[in-house]
């Protein structure tokens, strides 16, 4: 948003790119869960687009970021996040979105040492190169503390009005966006993508031991966000909705899962990932017992719902909170 | 005028947004075009997309199904 400010503030014409990888934390977690309706859902790229008054364009590179996460050349940083990997793939996508709709030059809102991972003086330059951007990559906030890039050099921008920000703090860019009147801005620390994040990256890492590969679709990485994730044997995990908006969402792939919900007490949906035994499912029963209005009650139903729409009931007695292990939670 | 449909049904945002920008660049200036959608967030999503891009919200609606239906024509 600042860099942005900065750059239209030399009379520069600027449209928004904004890149959607399935990782995203904003909208989908709001519109799951039922908690998180009260808060106000807004879609904080296209609202920034709309303050500064410039079009944007919502690119879907799900198919194209696999190869990204999956085979980071650079590596991870603290969880399942390639950053600078992911960093060169999205100014290389821009590269070619700059070229295909004669912009000149790719403005980005890093500052050196901001993050530990992409943001570093010495990754600044790889993130230029290796995305091909080279020379046609400018950081407003930070331009003054790297080489003179091509706009700079053309005099297209004035590297007299740009700034030297460097280091973790914010104080800077709180400065700048006070002076430019910016009262309200998306959360200034990251976490707007999933992979940055522990448990989910744990989840992610469990779905790829236990297919045996690093392959995924959209629906995996959206049900990764879903409910509690229990894997009380290698063969089979189970998704247990939280709460009645997780249990809604889940509805939607009860074409694709076995599902079961206590029938004769309220409680969650609960989806069965991989191929279970009658045992294995009468264990599955117990647990989803356990999280349902029936978890002090002798003996309770279980509806199992097959994939085709085929029901059955099975009686089983719910598992006490101590005969769950912790090692079962994924 | 003929309109259009696209179903955005069982998808999150921001790709209803996103299949409905894919959508609207296959259309032509004063065409009409009617998303209908699960998330309740394209109220606000698929409304500010437009603003931003020019183009204008004819309708928003809910039905019984629980379905958000947005009718918009293509700006300049």
């Amino acid at each position: 948003m600042l860099a942005t400010k900065v750059v239209m503030e030399q009379g520069v014409h600027v449209e928004g790119i904004n890149f959607f990888t399935g990782f995203c934390v904003e909208g989908h977690t709001h519109a799951i869960r039922q908690k998180d309706k009260a808060k106000p859902k807004r879609n904080n790229s296209l609202w920034v687009a709309e303050q500064l008054g410039i079009k944007l364009h919502i690119i879907d590179v799900i198919e194209e970021y696999k190869d990204v996460l999956i085979n980071p050349k650079h590596g991870y940083g603290a969880n399942m996040n390639p950053c600078l990997d992911c960093k060169i793939f999205m100014v290389n996508k821009a590269k070619q979105w700059i070229e295909q709709n004669d912009f000149d030059f790719i403005i980005t809102g890093e500052v050196i040492g901001q993050r530990p991972m992409s943001q570093r003086k010495e990754t600044m330059p790889v993130v230029a190169r290796e995305s091909g951007a080279d020379e046609r990559l400018l950081r407003p906030l930070c331009a003054k503390n790297l080489p003179a890039t091509l706009p700079e050099r053309e005099g297209w921008i004035n590297r007299n009005n740009l700034y030297d920000f460097s280091g973790r703090s914010r104080k800077p860019q709180m400065a700048l966006a006070e002076k430019y009147g910016f009262v309200d801005y998306a959360q200034p620390a990251g976490g707007c993508c999933f992979l940055t994040d522990e448990s989910y990256s744990k989840k992610l890492v469990d779905l790829w031991q236990t297919r045996g590969n690093k392959e995924y679709t959209l629906d995996d990485v959206m049900l990764l966000k879903v409910g509690r994730h229990i894997r009380p044997k290698t063969n089979f995990k189970m998704v247990v909705a939280r709460e009645e908006g997780e249990s809604r969402f889940l509805q939607g792939y009860k074409k694709e899962f076995i599902s079961m919900n206590c029938s004769s007490h309220s409680g969650p949906l609960v989806l069965l990932d991989g191929t279970l035994s009658d045992n294995d499912l009468y264990l599955a029963g117990q647990i989803t017992a356990r999280y349902g209005q029936g978890r002090d009650a002798k003996q309770v139903d279980i509806n199992i719902r097959e994939k085709n729409g085929t029901e059955q009931i099975l009686q089983v007695k719910p598992l006490a909170a101590d005969e769950i292990p912790q090692d079962w939670f994924v | 005028m003929k309109r259009q449909v696209l179903d955005a049904r069982r998808l999150l945002c921001p790709l209803p947004v996103i299949r409905t920008q894919d959508k609207v660049k296959q259309l032509l200036v004063g065409e009409q075009l009617e998303v209908i959608c699960t998330d309740p967030g394209v109220m606000q999503d698929i409304p500010a997309w437009c603003r931003i891009n020019g183009h204008q919200v004819l309708e928003t609606t809910t039905n019984d199904d629980s379905e958000y239906i947005i009718i918009l024509q293509v700006g300049e």
